[in-house]
């Protein structure tokens, strides 16, 4: 019975104990714990604000040099294209030269070889013309110490200048 | 691994051991034949004025502490004046026998019955000296009682757990403020976990986000002090191992400290919800006032007896799952009753752990209703 | 005399202890089930639980409390 009966006795020291216990925890333990606990979770969202401002910061950045180095490459890749345009070019324009030039050359060839041939078949006419007036004064001479063959000749000569 | 298998068995050596160090006054009485369990359970889990270590009851070894009365003039003796005194039996008046501790010394005029003073009557003279004794009607003696305010077994034991309790939060204190805001390290990094949670779940949880910071101090001393007390009382020796938490008189204050700091915190809309509850017709209005004021002082009425009645339990269970070797007088159901005791003792640490949390929760809880805005 | 009344308190006790332990079951059931159909809020449910078992034991301890006043130790 007296097990659920509350003594006076324990019940005053507990009132004591218990409300110093309460005055020198909450002055000198909790105030202190509590605050530095709060000091670092503040602390700690701070750092993870700071973390995710850096974060989006360095997106930023990352983005500006993504940007600077997409301009650059395309300057890039229009100097390179202009200078391959110009390469070609030039190249383009040096084989159209050397053509022409290979062209006047053969030309020039050409004609030299036409004129050289000219000159030759001239000169083969000339030597022909020659020989063939050796040719006919030996066979004048012998042919014209007849008369009928002198004859004979005339009209043989005739018929041919007639045919031809 | 090893190591701590090793730690464990020389654990349970040693309560092996203890068991029997502590039972040893038990194991005397059975030998007469006259071994009660509820009697040495009851002496067990009351307070007392002495402290006992080992041995018998009476003679043992034992750490006999301060009587502090108040009777015309503060005296001030060792109980050991009431147990080395005079044993005393006197018939009742419903002719049942009872023996009392008459005290020698400066414990004259008193007496000791079931850890109660009293105060001496003179009922005549023999031989011309005068003839003191206690006066039954019925079990309980019909004498006086001077103001006792005596350092008992759960005084001494309400000391030390609340220096203890000073000293761990001090030095935690102490850490933090030396070293700022920083990691915890040591008794900083095992209790930092807990005084969030009580901050967190506990406070934040129940009361209003803007008048839950008053709070938490109360909330952190109640819960430290239930759950170090109550962890103390499972160590079966001293100076620990009394039943603290599980007596009455300090949950009763435990639960009166609840019930002023709700009272005193109740605003606007908690008290009109209890004198006049919106909603409802007036002749309903009229018929809830007492059940709502009755039900101001059922809530930490509650908080008392479940708190005393959870730990004084688990101490009861312990002592009756021991008690099973000395009713069968024989060492081998100690093969039975000894794990059996282990388990239970392991099972109160959660229960240690869980009653603390839930005084704490529950306080919180009433709290927050008492200082909750109206919102409809 | 005492003994009897001894005998009655505990099977009073014993009463209160029964519907404690059905009614504790009950939620520590209905917990687990809700814990296992959403598992995200197992932290709320399991305070709940405690809270509800807590009000539940508190009840059953009355009893026992009754039971210990009519054991007249």
């Amino acid at each position: 019975m007296d097990l659920i009966l509350p003594d006076f006795g324990l019940l005053v020291w507990t009132g004591l104990v218990f409300s110093l216990l309460l005055f020198l925890l909450a002055k000198f333990a909790w105030k202190p714990i509590l605050s530095a606990v709060n000091a670092r979770e503040q602390k700690i969202a701070e750092a993870l604000e700071l973390a995710e401002k850096t974060k989006a910061e360095m997106q930023a950045l990352k983005a500006e040099n993504d940007q600077i180095l997409k301009t650059a490459r395309a300057e890039r890749d229009g100097i390179l294209k202009e200078a391959k345009e110009a390469a070609n070019g030039m190249v383009e324009e040096a084989k159209t030269k050397a053509k022409e030039e290979a062209a006047k050359i053969v030309e020039a060839a050409r004609q030299n070889i036409s004129s050289e041939k000219a000159a030759a078949m001239a000169d083969l006419k000339n030597h022909v013309a020659a020989l063939s007036l050796e040719i006919a004064e030996k066979v004048i001479r012998q042919e014209l110490s007849a008369d009928d063959k002198q004859k004979a000749l005339a009209d043989k000569l005739a018929t041919e200048i007639k045919m031809n | 691994m090893q190591q701590a298998g090793r730690l464990t068995s020389l654990l349970q050596y040693i309560l092996f051991a203890l068991s029997f160090l502590v039972f040893q006054p038990v194991a005397r009485a059975s030998e007469e034949g006259n071994f009660n369990v509820g009697e040495m359970i009851m002496h067990h889990i009351k307070d007392a004025h002495e402290w006992h270590v080992a041995g018998p009851e009476h003679g043992g070894i034992s750490v006999y502490l301060p009587v502090i009365i108040y009777d015309n003039g503060l005296k001030v003796f060792s109980s050991k004046h009431f147990y080395h005194g005079l044993e005393v039996e006197v018939p009742g008046k419903d002719g049942a026998k009872y023996t009392y501790m008459e005290g020698v010394g400066p414990a004259k005029g008193y007496a000791l019955y079931h850890e109660e003073i009293y105060k001496l009557e003179q009922i005549g003279n023999y031989h011309g000296q005068p003839v003191s004794v206690l006066e039954f009607h019925g079990e309980h003696p019909h004498n006086a009682s001077p103001l006792d305010l005596s350092i008992t077994k759960n005084v001494a034991s309400l000391l030390m757990g609340s220096f203890l309790i000073l000293i761990i939060m001090l030095s935690v204190a102490r850490f933090y403020r030396k070293n700022g805001a920083v990691a915890p390290k040591g008794a900083a990094k095992f209790l930092e976990p807990l005084i969030v949670m009580v901050r967190d779940d506990i406070a934040k949880a129940n009361i209003d986000h803007h008048k839950y910071h008053k709070y938490v101090p109360y909330l952190l001393t109640i819960f430290f002090f239930i759950w170090i007390n109550n962890m103390l009382g499972l160590i079966p020796i001293i100076p620990a191992g009394a039943n603290l938490t599980g007596n009455i008189t300090i949950t009763l204050f435990l639960a009166f400290c609840t019930l002023l700091v709700t009272v005193f915190s109740g605003n606007k809309n908690y008290w009109g919800h209890i004198f006049w509850m919106p909603g409802i017709p007036v002749p309903m209005k009229i018929f809830m006032i007492p059940i709502e004021l009755i039900g101001i002082l059922t809530k930490p009425f509650a908080l008392m007896i479940r708190l005393f009645a959870n730990i004084t339990a688990g101490h009861i269970i312990v002592l009756a799952l021991i008690s099973i070797i000395f009713i069968n007088k024989n060492v081998a159901w100690a093969g039975l009753s000894v794990p059996m005791a282990l388990f239970i003792s392991v099972l109160e640490i959660l229960v240690a752990f869980l009653q603390g949390f839930l005084f704490a929760m529950l306080s919180a809880l009433f709290i927050g209703a008492a200082v909750e805005e109206a919102h409809h | 005399m005492t003994g009897m009344f001894g005998s009655i308190a505990a099977i009073g006790a014993g009463l209160s202890v029964l519907g404690a332990g059905l009614g504790i079951g009950r939620i520590g059931g209905s917990a687990v089930e809700g814990i296992a159909r959403n598992p995200e809020a197992a932290g709320k449910i399991q305070t709940a639980m405690i809270i509800a078992a807590a009000l539940i034991e508190g009840v059953a301890l009355f009893g026992v409390v009754v039971g210990l006043l009519g054991a007249k130790a």
